[in-house]
């Protein structure tokens, strides 16, 4: 395989919590890596520390509470963004590396027009003039499918809609055609046709500009359909991570089976599904106090003693090419024990 | 945005016309009349009698404030009864001023509160964040005058750095070449202005921090920094433009504070502007001047609202397309 673009080892990425004096480990041991021009899909529920595990790659965590310790790895193309200096951070924030988040009505200056906005990492990063900057966030605006761009430059964000906005978003994170993007959450704050659109946005702009995108998502449905690679998280930790065909045909951890079991499908009615459309028992336990052991044992179905004490690593499935197929669950080690209690 | 306009001129009228009939009740039914002599100087009643009707004082109230509401509609502010000249001048002299301290401690309370607050916000917490902190809750703590005397006390008398009153040095102001003359209008300016804008930057400094703070919060400021912005582009750039919204509002609120201020602020340092005038007019009973006072400071904060809206209107776009 190809050198990763980038390489995340063992994110620790902490919060200090207000009271108490707490210690919340919002992302607690992460790793993994994104190849070039490949999708990576990061799934899990809310609180498992996706959003954290993306704002850390840019370091666009709020120091203090935050802070992400020592020893951790955040390697893009080589150079650890950990120990980068600020402005040799800046000069790779939006330019090699662009982000885009879960609401775009917010996460747009209401002062500011759109046009601006998008032209602004332009100016800083490229040093465009004006009217050249100017021109490219039209350009831009149409790339990412807005009617009329060159009246919609002149708008505010409170004169789009939230469809809209995400399309904005994407334009101001593609101006400098960076080599990744992050997309957090994209479409969570959106109507289902207008995520539709706006997924199959970006997939077309990948095809185009040829970047390797990170969607951070708790929505399988989304990953299946993007996603080269998965990694699935819950508590701070990843838990399993596979090829996303590998992944939906064998899911190996009970939390990612759980997961793919609470889906909904289209096809059944909700007749049939009544009484049976899946569950995960319980919810993600606070940052600030994962449980022992295995941290999904007081909600895995197959919880042995074992489980309660002893905190499995990422295990090899033994599945395709070493490593390609990883799974943090004790089950590895005794498969016989994969039949419900109940 | 001319509906909008009339509108609020139209408000601004009434609330002048309400402040001048509380005013002219008021100073009518306080206890005390105008004319009254010393007591060591007794003056014959038929004299202070003939005084009385000359400024139609003998008629009914309501007769007296129907005439004063007509004469104000003419632009005839009415004789001062203890100047001996009418209001109008009176107000003329003291007005330019009022506004030149008001003017000057305006420029001083947001320049300083402003860049203070904005310096706090982006060290939050740290230690000049509270230094500063505990130096503005005090200074916003004191009473006016107060400080004022300290001022004076520290600087004019001690150090003699600053005079201790007036406008102007009275005795070489007119020998003073241009230059000179402006230079020596500053430096009285300096200690009564820096009064007023002292008291008035400590609370906009708080204000404008808390603003920066939830600001500084907000999702596009993490966007701006996600865009590789330097921080002082993203903290003066993206954060404060819109922390300056609510600020807006704080311009047309210190305007009344400005106009009270200046009254005790006037008193310390003998600064011949309206708030002297307006209170030496009280203790005698002057009523013609009170009233036109109130209306003329009135009058001002309504203007001065008023300008805060169409400021607001300007700075975000959001008002601007609703309004116009």
């Amino acid at each position: 395989m190809t050198e990763p673009l980038l390489r995340v080892r063992d994110l620790k990425t902490y919060f200090v919590t207000e009271r108490g004096g707490g210690t919340a480990r919002a992302v607690d041991g992460v790793s993994f890596d994104v190849h070039p021009g490949e999708t990576l899909g990061i799934v899990g529920e809310s609180g498992c520390g996706k959003t954290v595990t993306s704002l850390s790659i840019l370091r666009l965590i709020p120091e203090p509470p935050g802070h992400i310790l020592s020893g951790s790895l955040i390697e893009f193309e080589g150079r650890n963004l950990l120990t980068l200096r600020p402005p040799e951070l800046r000069a790779i924030r939006g330019n090699e590396v662009a982000m885009i988040f879960q609401e775009p009505m917010t996460s747009l200056n209401p002062v500011f027009t759109v046009g601006d906005q998008i032209a602004e990492a332009a100016i800083v990063h490229q040093r465009l003039p004006r009217k050249r900057a100017r021109a490219r966030a039209i350009e831009m605006l149409r790339l990412v499918g807005i009617p009329d761009p060159e009246e919609r430059v002149d708008h505010y964000p409170h004169q789009l809609s939230g469809g809209m906005s995400q399309r904005v978003m994407i334009a101001m994170a593609l101006v400098c055609h960076p080599k990744l993007l992050i997309a957090d959450e994209p479409t969570t704050a959106l109507d289902v046709t207008i995520q539709a659109q706006i997924l199959e946005l970006l997939d077309r702009l990948q095809a185009e500009l040829g970047m390797a995108v990170l969607l951070i998502t708790h929505d399988l449905g989304i990953v299946a359909g993007t996603s080269d690679r998965v990694v699935v998280m819950y508590a701070g930790q990843v838990v399993e991570t596979a090829a996303t065909p590998e992944l939906f045909a064998h899911p190996l951890h009970p939390y990612t089976e759980g997961l793919m079991a609470a889906v909904p499908r289209i096809d059944t009615r909700v007749s049939q599904v009544r009484g049976r459309l899946h569950t995960i028992p319980g919810q993600v336990p606070a940052a600030s106090a994962w449980p022992a052991g295995c941290r999904f044992h007081p909600r895995c179905p197959y919880a042995w003693d074992r489980c309660t004490v002893e905190e499995p690593p990422l295990l090899d499935a033994g599945r395709g090419e070493p490593g390609s197929h990883a799974v943090r669950c004790w089950l590895l080690t005794e498969p016989r024990r994969r039949t419900r209690q109940a | 945005m001319t509906a909008w306009l009339v509108r609020r001129v139209a408000a601004a009228i009434a609330i002048v016309w309400a402040v001048v009939t509380v005013t002219f009740v008021l100073v009518h039914v306080a206890p005390g009349t105008p004319f009254l002599p010393p007591a060591e100087t007794p003056v014959d009643p038929a004299v202070l009698e003939r005084l009385r009707s000359q400024f139609g004082l003998d008629r009914p109230l309501s007769e007296q404030y129907v005439r004063y509401l007509r004469e104000i509609a003419r632009g005839n502010l009415g004789e001062s009864f203890a100047l001996h000249r009418p209001v109008a001048d009176a107000l003329a002299e003291a007005l330019p001023n009022t506004l030149t301290l008001a003017g000057a401690a305006l420029c001083i309370e947001f320049v300083l509160g402003l860049a203070l607050g904005v310096y706090q916000a982006a060290r939050a917490r740290r230690f000049g964040d509270v230094a500063l902190g505990n130096a503005t809750l005090f200074l916003y703590s004191v009473p006016t005058f107060w400080l004022g005397l300290l001022l004076l006390v520290v600087f004019g008398q001690w150090l003699r750095w600053f005079p201790v009153g007036g406008v102007v040095d009275v005795v070489t102001h007119e020998s003073l070449p241009w230059a000179g003359r402006v230079a020596d209008r500053l430096w009285h300016l300096a200690l009564p202005a820096g009064t007023l804008g002292l008291v008035g930057a400590a609370a906009t400094a708080r204000f404008e921090r808390a603003a920066m703070l939830e600001v500084l919060g907000q999702d596009y400021v993490r966007t701006a920094r996600a865009k590789g912005l330097p921080e002082r582009r993203v903290v003066l750039g993206h954060a404060l433009r819109n922390a300056l919204l609510p600020f807006v509002t704080l311009f047309g609120l210190a305007f009344p504070f400005l106009l009270t201020g200046a009254v005790l602020v006037e008193t310390v340092f003998a600064w011949p502007g309206m708030g002297r005038l307006a209170a030496e007019a009280i203790f005698r009973r002057d009523y013609p001047v009170v009233t036109a006072a109130a209306m003329l400071a009135s009058g001002m904060v309504v203007l001065g609202s008023l300008l805060a809206d169409l400021l607001y209107a300007a700075a975000d776009p959001r008002i601007r397309t609703s309004a116009a």
